[in-house]
C-alpha cells in the first residue's frame, strides 16, 4: 500500500510532505507507521531518520495510531481568552480521555493545536476537516454526539 | 445580458460554511422560485463581504442592505418581506436598528477592493473589475527594472510582520544572473489572531496571483510557489481554480501575451509549524525538510529554494502590487504616512461590538479602528488592553490608544505592527493570564534548533506558570525580562527574538498586576 502511494510522486525529497500526508490520510488509524517510514526512505533514497525527523517536527503528523475522528482544539491566546480551557475540560469529561489520547472505543483522538485562523469564531476546534466555532459546552456535547453517530 | 431588480451577495467563507451556507442558498433559490422571483432577484456567491458579521451574511444591492446571522428558518420571511414586498427585514440587519453601521470604505481600499463584490471563483469578474491590466502592463509595456523601481518608489513594506521594503528585497534578486529563480508566496499564516491572508485569498485569489506574476516578472523568476497551510481548504480550492483559469486563458504558461516570458504558479501545502512563517524555515519545508531556519547570509534573495535566488513575500504584500503597477506609485502613496505608505488589513477580535476585518490607511490610530470599524467595546465592557500583532506582538494599554498604527510610529514605543491582529481585552481579563497563554504558545512552537530559544521558551513558561499560580516573586518577574532579553540578543531567528515583546510590554504597562499577584502568596 505504501509503495503504491509513493509511486504516485516523483522520487524527490521535496515531495516528502505530500507523501506523508497521503499515507496518513489513507491509513484507517491516521498515523504513519515505522514500516511506512522505511518504505518512504527507500523510495526517496534518504535515511529513515530524516523521514522520522520531518514526521515528528510537524504537528499534523502522528507516529501513534489514532482514532477514527481527530479533534484538534485551538489553545492559542484568542481562543484561550474566550474560554477554550472550559471546552477542553468538557471534551475530556465527555470522551473520558486525556490530550493526545484516544477514546476506548477508538472513535476520537483529542489533540490541542495552535491557531487555526478562524479566530473570529473563537473558541474553535476542527474535527477531521470540519471547523466548529463559537463553541459552548452545550454545543460541544451536540457536536460530539453528531459525529459519533456518523 | 439579463437584468435583475436586486442582487443578493452571499459571503462564502469558513464562518458561513460552518453556519450551513450551502443549504441556505438552496433554500433561498427554492423560496424565490416559489414566488416566481427567480428572474428578478439574482443570487451571487462571493467571498467574505466587506464587513464581518456573524454566521451567514448577505449584502443586497442596489438597496445596499447588509444582513447578518441569517438562518435557514428566516428564508420565507426574508423573501416575502424584502424581495416580494420591498420591506427590508430590520431584525436581521447588520446595523442593529441603525445604532451602528461599520464603515464600508471601499473607495479607500487596495487589497480588499474587490472582496465581497466579485465572485472570487470567476476570472471574468476579476477581469471586469480591471484585473490583469497591471499584469499586461508589466509584461508588455514595462521593463523588469521599471517594475522594481515603481514598487521601490511606492514604499511598499512587507506585511508579514517585519516590514522590510518589498522593492529593496526584489532589487537583491533582480540583477542576479541565474538559470533559475523563484518567487515564494508565504501563505502559512499562523500568528494567533491573524486571518487576514485567509480572507484575502478567499475573497480575491486572482489579485494575489496577479501580484505574484508581476513580482516574478520583475525579478526574472519563471516559477512561483504558494506555500499555504493545510487547514485553509477553501483558499486552496479557490487558488487552484484561479490558477487553472489563468492557464486556460493564457495568463500563465509559455510566452504569455506574446512577450516571450514563461511563468507557472504551483501550490504547496504545509503541515503545521509556526516557525515556517520565517522565510528560510519555509524554504526548508518546501524542500521536504524539518522547518528549521537557515543561517543568513546568504539571504534567500541570493540563495534560497534549491539554492536558487528566491523572493519570499507575504500574501498581503503581493496583493498590493497590482494596484501599484496599474495606478502608479503616486496613487498608492496617497494612502498612509510618508514612512509607511499604503493600507493595512487588520483582524479585530475580542471584546469589541463587531469583531471582524477592516482595511485602513497606515497610521490610523487604534482608537479609530476600534470605534469606527469594530463598533467600539462590547456593551458593558471597558477597554483594558489590546494585544497587537499576535503572539509575537505587544500588549498596549489605554494610554497608547492614540498611537498611530504603522511600522515607524509603533517602533517609538518599542512596539510592533506585526501581522495586523488586534485582540481587545476588557477590564476583567488578567494580563498575567494572557501572557501565560502567549508563552505556552512559544514553548510549543520553538523549533529546537538553537539553545536560547529552545531553553528560553521553556523557562519563560515555567516562570509565568509559577506566577500565575500565585507562587512567584518579583525576582521571577525580573528573571523573565532577563531571559527574554537574552533570547532577543542571541536567538537564531525571529521566533526566539519575539517573546520579549509580550513579556516587556506586559510587565512595563501592567506592573501593578504582577506586584499584586506575587504579593498574594
Amino acid at each position: 500500500m505504501y509503495q503504491e502511494i509513493c509511486s504516485k510522486y516523483a522520487p524527490d525529497k521535496d515531495n516528502l510532505i505530500y507523501i506523508l500526508h497521503e499515507i496518513q490520510n489513507s491509513h484507517p488509524q491516521h498515523y504513519i507507521s515505522e514500516e511506512a517510514v522505511q518504505t518512504v526512505a527507500e523510495y526517496l533514497g534518504v535515511p529513515a531518520n530524516h523521514i522520522y525527523g520531518v514526521l515528528t517536527f510537524y504537528t499534523m503528523y502522528s507516529t501513534k495510531p489514532r482514532g477514527k475522528n481527530i479533534i484538534r482544539l485551538c489553545e492559542s491566546p484568542p481562543c484561550y481568552i474566550k474560554g477554550s480551557e472550559n471546552i477542553l475540560r468538557k471534551l475530556k469529561t465527555l470522551l473520558d480521555t486525556e490530550v493526545g489520547e484516544t477514546t476506548k472505543d477508538g472513535c476520537f483522538t483529542l489533540e490541542l493545536c495552535a491557531c487555526l485562523g478562524v479566530c473570529g469564531n473563537a473558541p474553535v476546534m476542527m474535527i477531521n476537516n470540519d471547523v466548529y466555532g463559537d463553541l459552548t459546552e452545550e454545543k460541544v456535547e451536540e457536536i460530539i454526539e453528531k459525529v459519533r453517530r456518523g | 445580458m439579463k437584468f435583475f431588480r436586486s442582487h443578493v451577495l452571499v459571503g462564502i467563507n469558513e464562518t458561513s460554511i460552518m453556519a450551513g451556507v450551502q443549504d441556505f442558498i438552496k433554500a433561498l433559490r427554492l423560496e424565490l422560485a416559489k414566488h416566481n422571483l427567480q428572474e428578478e432577484i439574482n443570487i451571487l456567491e462571493t467571498g467574505p463581504l466587506g464587513f464581518f458579521g456573524r454566521g451567514i451574511c448577505l449584502s443586497v444591492y442596489p438597496e445596499n442592505i447588509n444582513y447578518q446571522d441569517v438562518k435557514l428558518e428566516d428564508v420565507p420571511e426574508l423573501v416575502s418581506e424584502h424581495f416580494l414586498k420591498g420591506r427590508p427585514l430590520k431584525r436581521l440587519m447588520l446595523d442593529d436598528g441603525g445604532k451602528f453601521s461599520p464603515k464600508l470604505n471601499y473607495s479607500d481600499r487596495i487589497v480588499l477592493r474587490n472582496s465581497g463584490i466579485i465572485d472570487p471563483e470567476n476570472i471574468d469578474e476579476y477581469i471586469g473589475a480591471g484585473g490583469y491590466e497591471a499584469w499586461e502592463k508589466a509584461l508588455t509595456r514595462m521593463q523588469p527594472a521599471d517594475i522594481v523601481a515603481e514598487v521601490k518608489k511606492s514604499g511598499l513594506r512587507g506585511r508579514g510582520g517585519a516590514g522590510f521594503p518589498a522593492g529593496v528585497k526584489w532589487n537583491f534578486t533582480a540583477p542576479i544572473d541565474a538559470p533559475q529563480k523563484y518567487v515564494v508566496v508565504n501563505a502559512d499564516e499562523g500568528e494567533p489572531g491573524t486571518f487576514k491572508d485567509r480572507l484575502i485569498m478567499e475573497g480575491d485569489p486572482h489579485q494575489l496571483l496577479e501580484g505574484t506574476m508581476i513580482c516574478a516578472r520583475a525579478v526574472g523568476a519563471t516559477q512561483a510557489w504558494i506555500y499555504i497551510r493545510g487547514e485553509y481548504k477553501l483558499c486552496i480550492d479557490r487558488l487552484q481554480k484561479a490558477i487553472d483559469q489563468c492557464r486556460e486563458y493564457g495568463i500563465l504558461g509559455k510566452n504569455i501575451f506574446g512577450s516571450g516570458f514563461d511563468l507557472d504558479i504551483f501550490i504547496k501545502i504545509g503541515a503545521g509549524a509556526y516557525v515556517c512563517g520565517e522565510e528560510t524555515a519555509l524554504i526548508e519545508s518546501l524542500e521536504g525538510n524539518r522547518g528549521n531556519p537557515r543561517w543568513k547570509p546568504p539571504f534567500p534573495g541570493v540563495e534560497g529554494l534549491w539554492k536558487c535566488p528566491t523572493v519570499v513575500n507575504n500574501v498581503e504584500t503581493l496583493a498590493n502590487v497590482p494596484f501599484i503597477i496599474q495606478k502608479g506609485a503616486d496613487e498608492f502613496m496617497k494612502h498612509g504616512t510618508p514612512e509607511c505608505t499604503g493600507t493595512k488589513v487588520y483582524t479585530i477580535l475580542g471584546d469589541v461590538a463587531h469583531p471582524g476585518l477592516c482595511e485602513v490607511d497606515m497610521g490610523t490610530t487604534l482608537r479609530t479602528i476600534i470605534n469606527d470599524y469594530a463598533g467600539g467595546m462590547k456593551k458593558g465592557f471597558r477597554f483594558k488592553a489590546a494585544l497587537v500583532g499576535g503572539a509575537a506582538g505587544v500588549i498596549l494599554p489605554d494610554k497608547l490608544l492614540d498611537v498611530k498604527m504603522d511600522f515607524s510610529s509603533l517602533n517609538q514605543y518599542a512596539a510592533v505592527l506585526g501581522s495586523g491582529a488586534i485582540l481587545v481585552m476588557n477590564e476583567h481579563q488578567s494580563i498575567v493570564d494572557i501572557l501565560w497563554s502567549i508563552l505556552r504558545f512559544f514553548r510549543h512552537e520553538s523549533c529546537g534548533k538553537c539553545a536560547p530559544c529552545r531553553n528560553g521558551t521553556q523557562q519563560l513558561y515555567r516562570l509565568i506558570s509559577k506566577i500565575k499560580k500565585g507562587k512567584g516573586t518579583m525576582e521571577d518577574v525580573d528573571l523573565m525580562l532577563t531571559i527574554a532579553e537574552t533570547m532577543q540578543q542571541t536567538s537564531f531567528c525571529a521566533l526566539g527574538q519575539s517573546p520579549i515583546m509580550g513579556v516587556r510590554s506586559a510587565i512595563e504597562n501592567f506592573k501593578d498586576e504582577f506586584i499584586a499577584i506575587t504579593k498574594s502568596k
